[in-house]
């Protein structure tokens, strides 16, 4: 009986908890960007069942009686992290917690970020904690095609059904990412590289057609590869190529032009060199992090590169990137915030990091600006979010406090 | 502001050891500058005026560090420090932990590298005696030669001072514990787990130069590094500087450091001292450099604004009266700001084709 009624008392606290995370919530801002119009004076948002219900200023919108309610000085959408490997390149840097790329074959599409995401490894935790709520993470450069990447919320632990997108892009790297100059696997140069992947490309297209000209019952077997360049072709899923030096960036553009893929063009530190082209193929650019190491083929970054983009019109979000030794992840908060130190204008750094980040993903109805019927994705900041000396004081995800230490 | 001072830093091709052994104290940072490393010219960018050149940390010792004036200069001894004595100013760099760690004969363990490290140093206080008896006795011949063991034996006369990476706090104590026993002057360098053992860092009265990454991991003795260090020692007194690493981190947003440390608790006259005489005191150099101080030499910075803001640009970096960079001046803009060419090696100055031609 006692064993019961003890029992009982734990379900109601646990009831009592369930029924904290999911209450409605009001969140007072001394400036609220919202990313959708100007920018609140002492603004309110309200947050009913995990979405935004209401936001205005503090005239417009009132609290109801007996809400919880968070105040900042500024308030920003929860940040979204245009590409990152958080979850695949795990914080430790040992064998057993690196799963961004597989090395065995040079293009390998098939590979699914679901498979290997690890919502526990603390990086995660980490950038959640800075403001980013959503990733684009998946596998990382160091080969061709190394494989699928996804897009999903910092709080998700697991893998269930609930992704956010479990699929949204195929990538690979073009440039000494992609190429194995120890001579002793293919692809060995530049120019092998896209020979390989033309002829990859060829024989998916091949395969789609057999698939649509078949009669039944006579469909070529189903090719795990294959299928994952056809979505690729059919425009399902976009091909992000990372490519830092010119004429990657330009073997890149041509790729695109002869398969009409959907491509975003990643990192591509000397785009620069060749804006027009890169203007007239009318891609996106998922930029470097501003603070990336100037070696290798990165050796001709510049700081001003989101600026000159955004100066340009190029479509263009800023990425924290894949990091193989330390820091071990980057902080697409601070890479924004350097962007901004370096001539892009102060809303389009936070653009580029929210609403843009979002609709590049195709993820902007959901998150990346703060609007009635969002997802209640929120950071607050007791300060301008991108000054070294600000600290990320809580973040919000679906409605959750989901980080109320100040960072 | 007093120009910055980096005590840890690889910039200008350094090298040191080879893979020959994990102590090589006889090999010097000296002998492997290449003064035109554009790496150079990006320090000057921000605004670092001295640093403190080191082998890396592969190997329980892995050389003589050299500190640097960034002056413009075609050679490295253009840029080099003399101490009263005409020696070239500089330090050892020694290593704990796990970068070290391979096969033999490197050590396997933790105690090992510690044991390798206590022969060694028992091998100079042996040389140091008959180095001391021979002077005391001029019937006696004094041992011969031997490079390291000379090095060594500046070691244990504390003329040159033991930079010494490490991370963990156990290691952390480690070394704390060979520097009891063989008396040296010490630096600890990284000390990612400063935060845990702050108290006994303390005690002991080692100044540590910390770095600021931008997430903890990397590898597994860099887990706990936290941005709470700087506060945790300045709390307790330490004196407390920063470091680039320069490649960890990069040259040109060295301040971020100051701004990452006030972020996590360290007062800000703190983090700015830890920029600059905390350096100065580390490397011996704090009559000369460190603060702006009549007498001191004419190495500072102007800044666009507030040092601890992310929008603050270096605009000037001067290295004893002589400007060495100029943001507004297009080449120096390059290194600053980078593009295209930032990365190749600064080209001859006229002077040495106008040599050639004589």
């Amino acid at each position: 009986m006692k064993f019961k009624s003890t029992f009982i008392y734990i379900l109601v606290i646990l009831y009592c908890i369930a029924g904290s995370l999911s209450a409605n919530l009001a969140v007072k801002g001394e400036t609220i960007y919202t990313m959708a119009g100007d920018p609140i004076t002492a603004g309110v948002v309200l947050i009913e069942d995990g979405k935004i219900s209401k936001i205005g200023t503090a005239d417009e919108v009132s609290i109801p009686n007996g809400w919880d309610t968070l105040s900042a000085a500024v308030v920003t959408p929860g940040l979204v992290d245009a590409h990152t490997t958080v979850g695949l390149s795990g914080m430790l840097n040992q064998a057993h917690d690196q799963e961004q790329v597989e090395k065995s074959a040079p293009m390998q599409p098939e590979l699914r970020a679901i498979d290997a995401y690890n919502g526990r490894d603390e990086l995660v935790d980490w950038v959640r904690n800075l403001g980013v709520t959503t990733v684009h993470t998946g596998h990382g450069p160091g080969s061709l095609i190394s494989g699928q990447t996804m897009v999903l919320k910092t709080d998700q632990k697991s893998i269930g059904d609930e992704v956010m997108v479990p699929f949204a892009m195929v990538t690979g790297s073009l440039g000494t990412g992609g190429i194995n100059r120890d001579g002793k696997k293919s692809p060995g140069t530049r120019a092998k590289a896209i020979a390989l992947l033309r002829t990859e490309l060829i024989k998916a297209s091949e395969y789609l057609t057999k698939l649509e000209t078949a009669e039944e019952g006579k469909e070529p077997s189903r090719d795990l590869r294959l299928e994952a360049l056809g979505d690729v072709l059919q425009g399902n899923n976009p091909l992000l190529l990372t490519a830092h030096r010119h004429q990657d960036i330009g073997a890149t553009l041509r790729l695109a032009e002869e398969f009409g893929l959907k491509l975003i063009l990643d990192g591509a530190s000397e785009a620069h060199l060749m804006l027009e082209t890169i203007k007239e193929a009318d891609v996106t650019v998922i930029v470097h992090p501003t603070m990336m190491r100037a070696g290798g083929d990165g050796e001709n970054m510049t700081l001003e590169m989101a600026a000159i983009l955004d100066r340009e019109g190029i479509p263009f979000a800023i990425q924290s990137g894949f990091e193989s030794y330390v820091p071990k992840t980057r902080v697409i908060l601070f890479e924004a915030g350097m962007a901004a130190a370096y001539g892009l204008p102060f809303e389009a750094a936070l653009s580029s990091i929210t609403i843009d980040a979002a609709r590049i993903l195709g993820v902007d109805d959901r998150v990346g600006s703060l609007e009635v019927g969002k997802d209640a994705d929120l950071a607050l900041f007791d300060g301008d979010p991108f000054e070294y000396v600000t600290h990320c004081t809580a973040v919000i995800i679906d409605g959750n406090v989901v980080s109320d230490t100040s960072r | 502001m007093p120009g910055l001072v980096c005590t840890h830093s690889h910039i200008g091709q350094v090298s040191g050891a080879d893979a020959s052994g994990p102590i090589q104290p006889e090999v010097r940072a000296y002998d492997s500058i290449n003064v035109r490393d554009s790496r150079i010219e990006k320090a000057r960018a921000g605004g670092i005026t001295t640093a403190n050149i080191m082998p890396g940390s592969g190997h329980l010792l892995s050389g003589q560090t050299i500190y640097l004036k960034l002056r413009d200069g075609n050679s490295v001894d253009d840029l080099v420090i003399h101490n009263e004595d005409g020696s070239i100013a500089g330090g050892i760099k020694m290593a704990n932990g796990t970068n070290p760690r391979k096969g033999a004969p490197f050590p396997g363990t933790r105690a090992k590298s510690a044991a390798l490290v206590r022969e060694q140093y028992i091998k100079a206080q042996e040389y140091q005696k008959k180095l001391q008896a021979a002077a005391d006795d001029p019937e006696k011949d004094p041992p011969d030669r031997n490079l390291g063991l000379e090095a060594l034996v500046e070691v244990l006369e504390g003329k040159r001072v033991v930079h010494h990476h490490t991370h963990r706090q156990d290691d952390i104590l480690t070394v704390l514990r060979l520097k009891e026993e063989f008396g040296f002057r010490l630096v600890l360098q990284h000390v990612s787990e400063a935060w845990k053992v702050a108290d006994e860092i303390a005690a002991a009265d080692v100044p540590c130069s910390i770095i600021y990454l931008d997430s903890p991991g990397g590898k597994l003795e860099a887990r706990d590094i936290d941005w709470r260090n700087g506060a945790e020692l300045e709390k307790r007194g330490v004196v407390t500087g920063f470091h680039t690493d320069d490649g960890v981190t990069d040259s040109r947003w060295f301040l971020r450091s100051a701004g990452f440390a006030v972020r996590a608790g360290m007062s800000e006259s703190g983090a700015l001292y830890g920029m600059t005489m905390a350096g100065a005191l580390m490397l011996d150099l704090d009559e000369r450099i460190g603060s702006l101080t009549a007498g001191k030499d004419a190495d500072f910075i102007v800044l666009s604004g507030n040092p601890l803001s992310v929008y603050t640009r270096i605009e000037q970096t001067w290295v004893e009266g002589e400007k060495v960079f100029d943001l507004s001046n297009t080449q120096d803009r390059l290194w600053a700001n980078g593009g295209y060419g930032a990365g190749t090696p600064r080209t001859l100055q006229l002077c040495c084709y106008q040599h050639l031609e004589n």
